[in-house]
Order: structure tokens, then C-alpha cells, then sequence
């Protein structure tokens, strides 16, 4: 009877390992964050630890893009546009155990938005006039001009509320936000481990913890995809593989957008890329769809302008800049470059950029383009491309959400510098009018596609893969995150 | 032998001076800035301005030379621009990684090779002879990426046995040796296949020496004679190797820690440079200079200790 029962207690023991398995997830991911505070850098992997996880804003995104209640219950817009109202939910504790009251959200913005701010988006907050707290569950911002993208700027990863009199460094290592899930470990290096907060606010997460492995290396996050040391790579960095997990039935393999419009950076101050002919003449040598196939391996959408084509105002005008060698060549030769002429094409790490700059070189040399190819670190671009502006192509990927706006800033590395756009975006951060917004943002990408400013190549895919049984993770990332909130396994 | 050693020590103090000086400023002409490479193409000019200060970038070279190396003098080898934890304590965490799996790695190695190189001294040209000459000339001959490409899929993907990479830390110490045995393994076979070929000339070199002469004459078997005596004059090249090796394991393993993804010095000083984390890779390169100098420092010695002659040198 004895070795039954100890028969029986055995199996049940391995039961309950099966079923623990079950509660925590390994997810995985190729760079490692520099530190876990996203109002103090912009690198994407500290918005994929913590956004939604640990740390929670005033709104925030949800998966299609959508802006939602965070920790703002409610708000109040005045007539003018000018004073937002927002109430906090109730019962929202700090991991560390204190309350959320509206001094601390007062001290959280007055932060971001302070002169020795190091915020990375800092316009964000740059038309906030006021803050106050007239009690503890009302904050009151006033807008020193009507900004309709307020509530969205609120949602980013850079506008999340912190802990009023937190040590700021401190937070760097150890995060103390209000989300579903604490902080638990980071091993420097390999990974970061979450675990469930007990007393959270709203829905609790499904699953009781989370590790985020890093694994910069594509193939060898492929074959810890394979071994199963991994349960899910939301961004899996080798297109080339995924044909292999599709095909392979433990795997699901999920694919849906992200907000980088993939652009053939030209600098609009350097011959001859200063007339707008040879622009023209550049969109119209370039064949998206072999660069989606050829470096993306089909994943990809081809974009004619800079906006996402999942936003409700895109428009497509991709057929303004169809591919056409014949007319590149007769536009050359009107601008007066019968001959072509040679430039120079910076590429950053990315494969986007490096495979698909091999391709634009050929395209381009058929058309008598000549491109001396560079590829360039990070570091090297930021230093080359970003500031020194000493180029003539770069091919990189615009992350940020509806950031259109960067054509404003004249001196913004493309260096495009129109008047006429500069007035178009001051207009459409003070309207607030939906219909007005949306005919406004399609002007602005109609007069940059007129200008043929940059190539425009497609939207970056997002693809991923995970365990066939996992249920929740984002298909899209308007924002970047990994929101494990809704994330569990369906057995 | 005191003069000795203290006229090695200035040599060795002048040597970390020099490097130092070498290195820093190797380092930070580097192009690439630290705080816009943490803040993105979107942040304002004066927020990164503001990181930079926070950062201590606004002050000059020299003034942040002084106080990088015043700081080494001291211990302390500053605080990771992009972590913002001091280096020491990054060192540390992968110091646990690279050294245990160098170590491993040279063990194997050396279990490996001693046993082979002298079987094939013994009995050269025999087919077992054949055997470990083309087996080694193999061994230097396919790089080591491929090979841990390969255990990986066997081993890892098709048959389950190891992890694919990753380190689970020493809290267990089994599950953290197992981690490390497949890189080990990877790691250990070219500098194997060196370290036996070495052995083996340097063995037959001896056999023309008088003294083994002498020895076979008294009756010794070949594979007598090469133990008991040839043996310990084969030791100084076959120590310099593994000196070299050593050194090479602890840092070197870089593309051998990617594919694993360990996360050991070489990996740390990968993305430190691409981060333009300039201070964690002056210092770990700093301190790998250090360690080299010291194992070469014992090398040196155990040459003496294996070599009596040397010993009565000045």
C-alpha cells in the first residue's frame, strides 16, 4: 500500500511540474536593455521589459494601435482643448507598497518635461503649460496650445508614471511601477525574470512569472527556438527561418506590423540630391517588391509615403513612385545627369539595411546611379549619418508611432527643411477635430511623396514566433513592448 | 633573484602604463556618441546634452584620463555609461562565466592532448601516429564556430540533451558545469589538436638529445624514455602554448559565447563597443592586459620550476 501511495505522490509530483511549467513563460529577445527606466532612454528593449508590464502611464496602447484607459480612469477635455482633467483609478499601489496619488503623476511629468530632462521623446511634453493636483485622485494638465495627439503622447513608454521622490538611479536596476507584474531578477548579460504582483489593481496576469532571455546571435536564438529553451520570440530576428517554424506544427508563427517605415534616407542639401527631378528619378529606379522578397523574405508592406498603412489616414501612394527604369532615366536626363553619377549609401546594422542596401545598389547601377556602399555601426551612423549628415543614401527604419512630424525639423539629418510642411504640422498638432486631423495628416504625406523627399520602401514587418499553445501576445507593435498582461498557455 | 624580480615588477608597471595610455586613447576616438546612442534618433539636441553632463562626457580628455586611471590605481574601475553600475560589479557576474569555462576549456584540452601527443611520439609513424596527426591537422583545420554550430544541432535541437545556450548561474553548480560543457568541449578541440602536435615534436626533438641516449642504453622501453625523461624537457613549449591559450580562452571565446549566448567578458566587450560603453571596455580590457602579463608572469616561473637550469640564470 505504501509503494502505491508513494507511486501515486510521484506521478502527482510530476503533474504539478507539468502544471507549473504552464504558469511561467521564457520569452525571448535580441538586445539586452542598458537599464530598465524608458523615461531615461529610448532603446525599444527597455520599453519590451517594462511597458504595460511594470511600469503603466496615464493611457496607454492596446495591440491594433489604439489608444485606452491606463492609469487615468477617465478624463475631461475642456471646450477649448486646452485643460485635460484626468481621474486616477482606485486602489493603485506601487510595487514597493505605496499609493499612486496625483502628486505622483504631477512629479512625474514636471519631470520628463524639466530642463535637465535626459527624456528621450521629450516633445512629447513640450505643449504641457501646467500640471496640478487639486486632490489626490484629480490631475489637471493645461496646454500652453491645443495638441490633439495628447492622449497619445500619454501612452508612450516614455510618459509612464514613476513613484514621486524615487532615487531615479536606483530605479535603473530596480524598476518599482504599478503594472501586473514586478521586477524580480536581471542577470546581466542573460535575462531578466518578472514575476506576478499579488495586489494588483485591475486583471491580474495570467501567468505567475516571466523570464525575457537575450540571445543577440539570430542563429542561435533559432536553434534555442528549436531546442524549446525559449517559448516565444516576438521579434524573431531571421526571416530566412520562419518558412521552417510555419511549417513545423509545435510553432506558430505570428506576423503583423510595426510602426518603422523602412525609407531610402537622401540628403536633400547635397547635389545632386538637392533637385528634386533626381528624387523623383531615384523613387521611380527603386523596385520595392524585390527588396521585400529579396531582404525581407516577403514580409513587408510597400509604403509610398511616411505613414503606416495600418493607421486609419494612410492613403497609398505607392503608384506615384511605381518602379519605372525608363522614366529614372529620362528624369536623369532632364535633370541633367545623362550620365548618372556616383553617391554614397550608408547602411546601419540592421538586415533590412544591409540586404537591402545590396539590392538598391543594383537597382540603382541600372538606372547609372553608381553607390559606393558603406556599412557602419550604430555608433559610427549616428556619428556620420545622424550628425555630421555626410552622406548621400542611408537606408534605415523609423520606429517611433506617427512620427511624421520629423520633416518639420529642418535640420533633421535628411535635411528637408519646407516651410510649407513646417506650417502644415503646426496646424495639425492644434487641431483636435478628428475629420480635420485626418485631412491634415494626408496633406503632410501627400507633400512629402510630391517632394519625393526619401524613398519610401515598405512598413517593417513584425514576425515573430512561439509555442503553439501560447495564447495572447501581440500581433502588432504599435509601440515597442512585449505585454505579457493577457499572455497565457492554452493546453 | 630579488633584483631579478623587482627589475621584472618596474618592467611590468611600465608595461600597464603604457597600455593604458594606449588603450584610452585608442578607445575614445572611437566616433560615436554614448548618450545619442542611448537616447535615439527622435531625442532634442539638450536632452542629450543633459545625459552627457550626467554622464561626465563634457569634461576633456586628459582630465578623464586622470581620473580613469587614478580610479584603476585605486580599484575602482568607474561606472558603465549605459548601465549605470559601477564596472567592477559587470566584471564580476561575467568573470564567473569566462573564467570557469577557460579553465574547463584548458582542462579538457590538456586531458585531451598529453595523452595523444605521447602516443604518437611513442610510436611515430605507426598508423596510431597517422591517426593523430590527421586527426589534429582536422581539428586546427575546421573553425570552431562551425563545430559548436554543429553540436548544437545535434546535441541541443535533435537530441535534447543540452541547453542551446544561455547560463543559468551557480546556484546550482551542476546545471551551471552542464552549460558549460558544450562550449568547453568546442573550445578545447582546435587548442588541442595544437597543444598534441606541440607535444609531439617537442618530444621527438629530445630524441636526439645524448640523454636519452643514455637512457634507452640502460634499458629503457621508448615510451619509457620519453616519460620519465623526455617528457619534462618537452614542458617548455608545451607550457608556453597553454600560457597562450589561457589567455586567448579568457577573452577570445567571443564568437564561441555568442552562439551559446554566454554571457562571459568577450560578449560583455562586444556590446560594450557597440554601445559606445567606452568605459566598460577601457577597464575589462584593461584588466585582461593584467591577467595576461600575470599568467605570462607564472609561465615564467614554472619554467624555472620545470627546468633547473633556468633557475641558476640571474
Amino acid at each position: 500500500m505504501k509503494r502505491i501511495l508513494m507511486g501515486a505522490s510521484a506521478l502527482a509530483l510530476i503533474a504539478t511540474g507539468a502544471m507549473a511549467a504552464n504558469t511561467s513563460i521564457v520569452i525571448g529577445d535580441q538586445l539586452e536593455p542598458p537599464h530598465l527606466d524608458p523615461t531615461a532612454g529610448a532603446a525599444g528593449a527597455i520599453d519590451n521589459v517594462v511597458y504595460a508590464n511594470i511600469y503603466e502611464g496615464l493611457t496607454r496602447f492596446a495591440s491594433d494601435g489604439s489608444v485606452i484607459h491606463g492609469l487615468a480612469k477617465s478624463w475631461d477635455i475642456s471646450d477649448d482643448g486646452l485643460t485635460y482633467t484626468f481621474t486616477l483609478q482606485n486602489g493603485v499601489k506601487f510595487h514597493d507598497g505605496s499609493d499612486l496619488t496625483a502628486s505622483d503623476v504631477l512629479w512625474s511629468l514636471n519631470r520628463a518635461r524639466a530642463e535637465d530632462s535626459v527624456n528621450a521623446q521629450k516633445t512629447l511634453f513640450a505643449s504641457i503649460a501646467d500640471v496640478s493636483a487639486p486632490d489626490d485622485t484629480t490631475v489637471v494638465v493645461t496646454l500652453s496650445a491645443p495638441n490633439g495627439n495628447f492622449l497619445f503622447n500619454m501612452a508612450w513608454g516614455d510618459a509612464v508614471i514613476l513613484n514621486e521622490g524615487d532615487d531615479t538611479e536606483a530605479l535603473k536596476t530596480k524598476p518599482n511601477g504599478t503594472g501586473a507584474f514586478t521586477f524580480t531578477n536581471w542577470v546581466q548579460g542573460d535575462s531578466i525574470t518578472l514575476t506576478r504582483n499579488e495586489n494588483y489593481w485591475g486583471e491580474p496576469a495570467k501567468l505567475e512569472s516571466a523570464t525575457i532571455k537575450y540571445i543577440s546571435d539570430p542563429t542561435a536564438a533559432f536553434a534555442a527556438v528549436m531546442a524549446g529553451d525559449v517559448d516565444a520570440f516576438p521579434t524573431f530576428p531571421a526571416p530566412e527561418n520562419l518558412a521552417q517554424f510555419d511549417a513545423d506544427p509545435r510553432f506558430s508563427v505570428i506576423v503583423g506590423s510595426t510602426e518603422g517605415e523602412t525609407i531610402l534616407a537622401t540628403n536633400n542639401k547635397m547635389p545632386p540630391f538637392d533637385n528634386v527631378k533626381v528624387r523623383e528619378a531615384l523613387a521611380h529606379a527603386i523596385d520595392r517588391n524585390a527588396i521585400i522578397d529579396g531582404a525581407m523574405f516577403g514580409y513587408g508592406t510597400p509604403i509610398g509615403t511616411h505613414f503606416a498603412p495600418h493607421n486609419p489616414a494612410y492613403l497609398d501612394l505607392t503608384p506615384q513612385s511605381n518602379y519605372d527604369p525608363e522614366l529614372a532615366r529620362k528624369l536623369l536626363v532632364e535633370a541633367g545627369y545623362p550620365d548618372g553619377f556616383t553617391t554614397t549609401l550608408k547602411l546601419p546594422p540592421p538586415s533590412y539595411a544591409r540586404r537591402g542596401g545590396e539590392i538598391i545598389a543594383a537597382q540603382l547601377r541600372a538606372v547609372g546611379i553608381e553607390t559606393e556602399v558603406t556599412n557602419l555601426e550604430w555608433g559610427q551612423w549616428l556619428e556620420e549619418v545622424f550628425k555630421g549628415k555626410d552622406f548621400g543614401l542611408t537606408i534605415v527604419s523609423h520606429t517611433e508611432p506617427m512620427d511624421i512630424s520629423i520633416y518639420a525639423d529642418p535640420d533633421y539629418y535628411f535635411q528637408y527643411g519646407s516651410p510649407a510642411f513646417q506650417t502644415l504640422m503646426e496646424e495639425l498638432n492644434t487641431a483636435t477635430d478628428v475629420a480635420t486631423r485626418f485631412g491634415l495628416m494626408q496633406d503632410a504625406q501627400r507633400m512629402i511623396a510630391d517632394d519625393y523627399v526619401n524613398g519610401y520602401l515598405f512598413q517593417l514587418a513584425k514576425t515573430g514566433v512561439a509555442n503553439a499553445d501560447i495564447r495572447g501576445l501581440w500581433e502588432n507593435a504599435p509601440t515597442q513592448a512585449t505585454d505579457l498582461t493577457a499572455v497565457y498557455w492554452d493546453h | 633573484m630579488l633584483r631579478f624580480i623587482l627589475k621584472r615588477l618596474l618592467s611590468l608597471g611600465l608595461s600597464l602604463i603604457a597600455a593604458s595610455v594606449v588603450i584610452f586613447f585608442a578607445i575614445e576616438i572611437i566616433p560615436g556618441d554614448p548618450a545619442r546612442l542611448m537616447l535615439g534618433i527622435n531625442a532634442t539636441q539638450d536632452a542629450v546634452d543633459a545625459l552627457r553632463s550626467q554622464m561626465g562626457l563634457d569634461q576633456g580628455l586628459l582630465p578623464r584620463y586622470w581620473l580613469w586611471v587614478s580610479g584603476l590605481v585605486q580599484g575602482d574601475f568607474g561606472i558603465s555609461y549605459t548601465y549605470r553600475v559601477p564596472v567592477a560589479e559587470m566584471v564580476q557576474g561575467r568573470v564567473w562565466v569566462s573564467l570557469p569555462l577557460a579553465l574547463y576549456a584548458l582542462g579538457l584540452s590538456t586531458l585531451i592532448a598529453f595523452p595523444i601527443g605521447i602516443l604518437a611520439a611513442s610510436r611515430r609513424g605507426t598508423w596510431a601516429d597517422w591517426l593523430v596527426m590527421g586527426g589534429t591537422q582536422l581539428g586546427i583545420a575546421i573553425p570552431n564556430f562551425w563545430f559548436a554550430m554543429l553540436a548544437v544541432s545535434l546535441l541541443a535541437i535533435k537530441y535534447r540533451l543540452f541547453s542551446a545556450g544561455g547560463f543559468p548561474g551557480w546556484e546550482d553548480p551542476f546545471l551551471a558545469i552542464k552549460a558549460l560543457t558544450m562550449p568547453a568541449f568546442v573550445l578545447a578541440l582546435p587548442q588541442a589538436s595544437i597543444l598534441a602536435r606541440v607535444m609531439r615534436s617537442a618530444l621527438l626533438d629530445t630524441l636526439s638529445e645524448d640523454f636519452m641516449r643514455t637512457a634507452r642504453a640502460k634499458g629503457r622501453t621508448v615510451r619509457g624514455a620519453l616519460v620519465h625523461h623526455a617528457l619534462r624537457n618537452a614542458m617548455i613549449p608545451v607550457l608556453t602554448i597553454l600560457g597562450l591559450q589561457f589567455s586567448f580562452l579568457l577573452a577570445g571565446a567571443i564568437i564561441i559565447e555568442k552562439i551559446f549566448f554566454l554571457p562571459g567578458l568577450g560578449s560583455m566587450i562586444f556590446t560594450a563597443i557597440t554601445q559606445r560603453d567606452l568605459i566598460v571596455v577601457e577597464s575589462v580590457v584593461m584588466l585582461l592586459v593584467f591577467a595576461v602579463i600575470i599568467v605570462t608572469f607564472i609561465v615564467d616561473i614554472t619554467y624555472a620550476l620545470v627546468d633547473p637550469r633556468l633557475r641558476r640564470r640571474p
